[in-house]
């Protein structure tokens, strides 16, 4: 298991090393700088706008660049925002908790209701049901997700009014972050409904990040249970007269959770891509929101860290779902 | 009876007793849907209006402006003199004034003529030991000319400052209330650099205003508290939340439900419903601003201003603003907006007539032109959508036989290209007034200065020239309204600008939100206002 462990690691290094390539050339191609932007209609002079490119560093030639940009990440420095003037660790640091929080619930809810869902549509197929998911799960795959946020808002808070509009608590409330992670810190706060006021606000956000992957996992599930339900196995465990649950849950569900897991460990990458919305519909103080705006400024630090420290993040679920598969299929570690 | 009398008091006595304390035990809690994250809150080092939203509360400058009008009033400075030359101003300060207090640091003295010096000289003094720290570049300071317009601050004594000047400036207690000009506390200051972290003033600011900020959540919110201090007096509100809401959708369902008081920047889209909304009272004020079609009048045809009259002629304003603008918004006559003093309203604009533009452009012997509008790739008050405004006016030109190709770049780009003295064909842009001084228009966008720079037109014409040069150094106000005047008729008549619109700035603000008033320069001031 090591082994594969270590085999997995050697193949995330050089891509994490490309990844610093990609982040640091994708900023660098997109039109207009950061100084001209700066300055916005007012403009500036040609003399300063040379003087602040070098003062950024921006007037070394490109390859020196990015060789003092791997110098600084070899010393785990991510560089300073040239916007905020905070280090960009720091900043990703603040926001990144409210998005693993956003995150993990929507890949709950994804999970929870996607998975059942795609199971029972397999063993009903053909029924209202399986349809009825299916559809359900087509136009929840192809749904944009800046209308459905809204469309949601408009219903539940506005009209209904059964759920706050957004933000991550009621602005009544206001205690020192400890975790970050607003539920714990709400229940660590001791203060008389804050913990109500956290969960409230996160029902819809979730619900809108969960929408694309609980209709991808539903459907992946589907097509991975039909698949398994028509192996030899299955039909022998049937044969021998075992119930219909225990030959799915227990022979059935094993089998087709690899695809699925592959599919979930991917939509870890999905839910980040989905957080830029999320976020920026409900005000959700998470690092979607700021890479954009990061992109929007030509803020080079900013963009290249976050794009790096994502990338890694995405590689290290994956890298754990790898090692998933060995725990589910000893066979894959063995054969890998 | 007498008991009975005795009790119902007592009732009355106890039941008034709680509902004062009640009053009291209730802070006043104002909830402002701000649209992002400020860039700091250092407003030297910034220009965007976001950023001035967050650090107007926190901060004082020598002058003001008074509350919803560009009058600019004293503020840290009781009062100043100017010298006969115009090259000296001397402001005596406002004494028991105290800075606000944190977790780093409590002040030990008042405000006073140190603070104002090393406010100014860590932007002015390349060699101040703040000067670089945060990496700032001081960009308002140095768009203002500052640099080039001081010559030195000095300490006369500890109430009293004076500035000197190279030359003569009008202008210069209008830049003095802008944001830039903010005071931060020199004492606070030192503190850091001993300590070894001088960034600490900028990241956790401390000032004199009405408001002390208590803690900031990027992309969340900002908390402040009222300053119980304050030289003016204690603000009505305790409390001030800036509730960050990006999407204008998002802060209009906010503001229905009650989880904020008041919004920037609605939807033009929902300012009907807003209007019929019994919660929400939607004010409204003629932005400080204009959006224009500028031409290059370096190369030919537009060098001739009988031809840039006809072009501006063919153009159908009311459908730009009906269209573009969908109402919010008022045709432009004059390069500055009519809230700011010296605004001619006698200058007649050209009238919308392509028949009579067609005939001007074959009498100067225009016939097939082509030519290209430049077309902002940003959403701006000024020009709310320029790709649109540039397709309409695409099909105004052609009805008078001119064929039209639309251009545009990325923003950056596009605001280094649009400067180019060779650039081709008319460049739509706008302005945002800094201080409402006239000024701050003319000179800026239309004098000769400027050309190769904001001047977008590259537009130098003598006379105008010598009139807004003159209105600089002339400190009489009414003189300087005649000049300016005079200047808009100059204008008007060689039309090196097609003027569009004028923004007009709406805000809505829930009924229990009393004495908002809405800021001619688009910020969001909350000293003053008051809840029910």
């Amino acid at each position: 298991m090591f082994l594969y462990f270590l085999k997995k690691l050697g193949v995330i290094l050089p891509t994490f090393f490309g990844v610093t390539l990609v982040a640091f050339i994708f900023i660098r191609t997109l039109p207009g700088d950061p100084v001209l932007l700066m300055a916005g209609e007012r403009g500036m002079s040609e003399e300063r706008h040379t003087a602040l490119m070098a003062e950024l560093g921006f007037d070394k030639p490109v390859i020196v660049q990015y060789g003092l940009y791997l110098k600084q990440l070899v010393q785990g420095d991510f560089g300073t925002s040239i916007i905020t003037r905070k280090p960009v660790l720091d900043e990703f640091m603040t926001l990144f908790p409210a998005t693993v929080e956003l995150s993990l619930c929507a890949m709950i809810i994804a999970v929870f209701f996607g998975l059942p869902a795609g199971m029972i549509a397999a063993t009903r197929r053909g029924s209202t049901f399986d349809h009825t998911v299916m559809t359900g799960a087509l136009t929840g795959y192809s749904m944009p997700i800046f209308w459905w946020g809204l469309l949601l808002i408009i219903f539940f808070s506005g009209i209904l009014g059964w759920t706050p509009v957004s933000g991550r608590i009621s602005m009544l409330y206001y205690f020192e972050p400890v975790t970050g992670f607003m539920l714990i810190d709400s229940l660590l706060s001791g203060q008389e409904g804050a913990f109500s006021s956290a969960v409230s606000h996160l029902i819809l956000p979730a619900i809108v990040l969960a929408t694309i992957p609980l209709a991808v996992i539903a459907r992946q599930t589907r097509s991975a249970m039909l698949e398994v339900l028509s192996e030899d196995y299955v039909r022998t465990a049937r044969a021998k007269g075992l119930g219909p649950q225990r030959v799915i849950g227990l022979h059935a569900l094993r089998n087709a959770l690899i695809p699925v897991i592959t599919v979930i460990g991917l939509q870890v990458g999905v839910l980040f891509a989905g957080a830029i919305l999320t976020e920026t519909i409900f005000s959700w103080p998470g690092i979607g929101k700021w890479m954009v705006d990061s992109i929007f400024r030509r803020d080079y630090s900013a963009v290249q860290g976050g794009l790096l420290l994502i990338a890694a993040i995405v590689m290290i679920v994956n890298l754990a779902v790898d090692l998933l598969y060995g725990l589910i299929n000893p066979q894959i570690r063995h054969t890998d | 009876m007498r008991k009975t009398k005795n009790l119902i008091a007592a009732f009355c006595g106890t039941t008034l007793l709680f509902a004062s304390m009640n009053a009291m035990a209730a802070p006043k809690t104002l909830v402002f849907c701000s649209e992002a994250s400020p860039e700091g809150f250092n407003p030297a080092f910034y220009t965007g209006s976001t950023t001035f939203d967050a650090s107007r509360p926190i901060f004082n400058r020598l002058a003001g402006f008074k509350r919803g009008s560009t009058e600019v009033i004293p503020a840290l400075a009781e009062k100043w003199d100017i010298s006969e030359d115009g090259t000296e101003y001397t402001f005596y300060l406002r004494k028991g004034v105290i800075f606000h207090a944190n977790s780093l640091f409590t002040p030990t003295r008042d405000f006073n003529a140190d603070d104002v010096i090393f406010s100014f000289m860590r932007q002015f003094d390349k060699e101040h030991p703040y000067h670089k720290v945060g990496g700032a570049s001081y960009e308002y300071f140095n768009s203002m000319s500052m640099q080039e317009l001081l010559k030195d601050i000095v300490k006369i004594d500890d109430y009293t400052v004076k500035f000197i000047l190279n030359r003569p400036e009008a202008p210069f207690i209008a830049n003095l209330a802008m944001d830039f000009a903010s005071i931060f506390s020199a004492e606070y200051a030192d503190k850091m650099m001993k300590a070894g972290t001088p960034q600490q003033i900028d990241f956790e600011p401390i000032g004199t205003g009405p408001f002390q900020r208590v803690v900031y959540q990027k992309d969340a919110v900002i908390r402040y508290k009222a300053n119980p201090d304050y030289w003016e007096g204690k603000a009505p509100i305790d409390n001030l939340i800036f509730a960050i809401t990006p999407d204008a959708s998002v802060r209009y369902q906010k503001l229905k439900a009650g989880e904020c008081h008041v919004m920037p920047y609605p939807n033009p889209a929902d300012l009907e419903a807003m209007s019929k909304d019994a919660a929400i009272n939607l004010l409204q004020k003629e932005g400080l601003n204009v959006g224009y079609l500028g031409y290059n009048t370096k190369i030919a045809p537009f060098d001739n201003p009988k031809v840039r009259k006809a072009l501006n002629m063919a153009i159908d304003k009311q459908a730009l603003i009906d269209a573009v603008f969908q109402g919010a918004g008022k045709i432009a006559k004059n390069p500055i907006p009519p809230t700011i003093w010296s605004y001619n309203d006698a200058v007649v604009d050209d009238p919308y007539d392509p028949v009579a533009a067609k005939k001007a452009l074959a009498a100067e012997g225009v016939t097939d032109l082509e030519m290209n509008i430049w077309a902002m790739p940003v959403q701006r008050p000024y020009n709310p959508n320029a790709r649109r405004m540039a397709e309409m006016m695409q099909s105004d030109f052609a009805k008078v036989g001119v064929k039209v190709n639309i251009v545009s770049y990325e923003w950056g780009e596009y605001l280094k290209r649009s400067k180019e003295e060779d650039r081709d064909g008319a460049v739509l842009l706008g302005w945002t007034g800094d201080n409402g001084d006239p000024d701050n228009f003319l000179a800026v966008l239309l004098g000769c200065d400027g050309v190769g720079g904001a001047n977008r037109a590259q537009w130098c014409h003598q006379p105008f020239e010598d009139l807004i040069q003159k209105a600089k150094i002339v400190a009489d106000p009414a003189e300087r309204t005649k000049l300016y005047e005079e200047a808009q008729v100059i204008f008007k008549s060689q039309a090196p600008w097609a003027t569009i619109a004028h923004s007009v700035i709406f805000q809505p603000v829930r009924k229990e939100v009393v004495d908002f008033r809405i800021d001619p320069f688009g910020l969001n001031l909350f000293y003053g206002v008051d809840l029910k």
